[in-house]
């Protein structure tokens, strides 16, 4: 494969939180090489980091976090030792732009959206006056807002779920960051509607050469936008691979968890394999492989020591004890090896 | 098919809000049965009235015109107390948001007993305890839950909260209203197979409600697919994927999300346009077009229909 062009690099970021004078480790040592030009989807169920991770990238903790370990790179600066608000309005927005789940946390309800965009517009590209109004009109049009002139003057309030995110859309690619950052967007919307929002951001990745974290609970999204996806599970990194390596040979337990609690995959009359129990209390310090205590097949060892990345090709690696040579003989579970077989017969 | 028993019956139903000018019609023309034991599921995207149907077979919303019936008896519109009442014990729902559903100062064991106290429902106080406990052990709560507070919970055991609050009531027919739509897919998977377990031993029948296709293919014995307040096609679940026939039935299957990166990537995503359908003449009609298959469509529409059906 060509050489990528890293344009992001998180190395064995920590991040803790203070709350009633203890520590939450909500981030342990994570890192990612962020390629340019590229979907990374980063998946995991509540709780798992995916969002303080990424908020990491834009100086947007919560007041009690703090990024305590490693570095982030961007543009050539160690982004994780800023410190003030001066600092991250260079890049927050302007080269690092997020979307939310919940389109009204970015909005603002009293200001109309037109409004909010030219500002944003203004802000990040120096436009002005009537220009700047143009630049809006063809934001909403290009996030496929009919009626643009008459929307311009609306509130948030008049428009449906789906179009608000459209509107928030709008506002983050107004001006034109590198990296998009799509946390849950389409979490609380109808499937049809998720649909047209994901072909949407697809399309303005395309059209922008941006990149694009997308950020999910679900695998079945995942599918759709990533050309690479990171498997993240009590503040870390447990796989990453190419869409394909994922889907079809994913080989951390965790992944196969949570592919095959998918009802898509599931066989009628049949229970539908679950994860049982809870991820761990980050509080406490993790010995050994932190899904062991929720994994049926975990092996001794992973109770004991923390399993280190093993290569299963040069793009997908597992953070997982079974990669390991001396391992026993595990096997994929019905789930991965459904979707291998029905990708091999298409050809 | 053999002669099944039907638990529900929805005829001809039509459901209204607001008055005069104001006046909206949220649901018309629906009819469907429901069998005994089965899960029949309800789908379409939000405001197209699975709610409103659902709250009208539990009671909660009155109808304005049709028929709904609970093992033969006509339970919408004016009903006898008695009536009434086993209605409230034996059909019973279930919310999408376990957190909005339950009331946050209460405690588990008054959330869980609110319909047993509302009507009376019980003996004395050990007897309703009993069912509180064993409806929390039901669904895979520890008893002693019983005298914490919602909040004390995640997402997936307030869901089972939700669950037990309706089983303790002890049920026939279960309103499951997009049970699993809040919760994380790790979480989705327990409660799906809570809710196929209960309908196994208790003998339970379900509604579910739900706006994805995927997860009602796994859990349901038949479809019915609703648009704008109308049924535009009903089947078995498998004859459903097979055979989609009307556009609206098409846009939903194209939209679902497929765990597999190549068919999500070739897919093409279908946009459902109200008006491709000309009725202005050729009137449309609800059709059984293949044994248990129905669909809304007319003449031409129909004709179309069968030549695709495989
Ligand atoms: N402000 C905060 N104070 C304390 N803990 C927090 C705070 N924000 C997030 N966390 C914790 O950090 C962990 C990761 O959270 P988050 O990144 O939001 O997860 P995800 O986005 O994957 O659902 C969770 O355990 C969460 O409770
Ligand atoms: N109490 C009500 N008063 C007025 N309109 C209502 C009421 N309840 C529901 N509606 C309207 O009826 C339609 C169907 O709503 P609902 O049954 O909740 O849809 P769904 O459950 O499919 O999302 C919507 O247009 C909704 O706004
Ligand atoms: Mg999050
Ligand atoms: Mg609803």
């Amino acid at each position: 494969m060509a050489q990528k062009e890293v344009i992001l690099s998180a190395k064995d970021v920590e991040i803790q939180f203070s709350l009633r004078g203890k520590k939450l480790n909500a981030i342990r040592k994570c890192s990612l090489d962020l390629y340019k030009g590229e979907t990374l989807a980063i998946v995991g169920e509540s709780g798992s980091g995916k969002s303080v991770f990424t908020k990491s990238f834009v100086g947007m903790l919560d007041a009690n976090g703090s990024i305590t370990g490693g570095e982030i790179i961007f543009d050539g600066n160690d982004i994780s030792k800023y410190k003030t608000e001066r600092e991250w309005l260079k890049i927050r927005g302007k080269r690092i732009a997020m979307v939310m789940q919940d389109p009204m946390t970015s909005l603002n309800p009293l200001k109309k959206v037109g409004k909010q965009i030219r500002e944003s517009i203004e802000l990040h590209q120096g436009l002005k006056g009537e220009e700047a109004k143009k630049a809006a009109l063809e934001m909403l049009e290009k996030v496929g807002i009919p009626n643009p002139e008459k929307r311009y003057n609306q509130y948030p309030h008049e428009f449906s779920g789906g179009m608000r995110q459209r509107v928030v859309i709008a506002i983050a690619v107004a001006c034109r960051p590198d990296i998009l950052i799509c946390d849950e967007p389409t979490t609380a919307l109808d499937v049809t509607i998720q649909a047209q929002i994901l072909d949407l951001i697809r399309h303005l990745q395309e059209e922008l050469k941006m990149t694009v974290i997308y950020i999910t609970h679900d695998l079945g999204v995942v599918a759709n936008v990533a050309d690479r996806v990171a498997v993240m599970y009590a503040g870390q990194i447990v796989e990453y691979g190419m869409v394909d390596e994922i889907f079809y040979n994913a080989w951390h337990p965790y992944t196969w968890a949570l592919l095959s609690a998918l009802p898509q995959l599931g066989v009628k009359g049949q229970e539908l394999p679950t994860i049982e129990g809870t991820p761990p209390n980050l509080f406490n310090e993790i010995k050994g492989d932190a899904f062991a205590p929720r994994n049926k097949q975990a092996l001794a060892i992973d109770f004991v020591k923390e399993p280190p990345f093993f290569k299963v090709s040069e793009t997908h690696q597992a953070k997982t004890w079974y990669l390991d040579p001396r391992a026993p003989k595990i096997e994929q579970p019905p789930a991965v090896r459904m979707l291998r077989e029905q990708m091999r017969e298409r050809g | 098919m053999a002669e099944r028993e039907k638990l529900i019956e929805i005829k001809d139903l039509q459901i209204t809000f607001g008055h005069g000018k104001k006046k909206f019609v949220a649901v018309d023309h629906v009819n469907f049965d429901i069998y005994k034991g089965e899960t029949f599921s309800l789908v379409g995207e939000s405001g197209s009235g699975k709610t409103t149907i659902g709250r009208a077979i539990t009671r909660i919303n009155p109808t304005s015109s049709g028929e709904i019936l609970f093992k033969g008896q006509r339970i919408n519109g004016k009903i006898s107390k008695e009536l009434d009442k086993e209605v409230i014990k034996k059909c019973q729902m279930i919310f999408q948001d376990p957190m909005a559903s339950l009331n946050e100062r209460a405690k588990v064991d008054y959330i869980v007993s609110e319909g047993l106290i509302n009507h009376h429902l019980y003996k004395d106080d050990a007897e309703r305890e009993e069912k509180v406990q064993r409806a929390l052990r039901e669904v895979g709560l520890l008893p002693e839950f019983a005298s914490r507070f919602p909040h004390e919970f995640s997402g997936g055991q307030r869901q089972r909260i939700g669950i037990a609050r309706a089983l303790v009531m002890e049920p026939e027919f279960i309103v499951a209203d997009e049970p699993i739509s809040a919760l994380d897919v790790s979480i989705r998977a327990q409660v799906l197979n809570l809710l196929n377990r209960l309908k196994n031993s208790r003998g339970l029948t379900y509604l579910f409600i739900a706006h994805d296709l995927s997860v009602v293919r796994f859990i349901s014995d038949r479809i019915a697919v609703i648009s704008k307040g109308r049924i535009v096609e009903l089947a078995e679940a498998e004859e459903l994927f097979l055979n989609p026939l009307h556009p609206y039935t098409k846009a939903l299957l194209s939209a679902v999300p497929m765990p597999d990166p190549e068919m999500e990537k070739k897919k093409k995503l279908l946009v459902y346009d109200p008006s491709v359908h000309d009725y202005s003449v050729d009137k449309p009609v609800w059709e059984e077009i293949k044994e248990g298959h129905f669909v809304y469509g007319n003449q031409r529409e129909l004709e179309e229909y069968r030549k695709e059906i495989k």
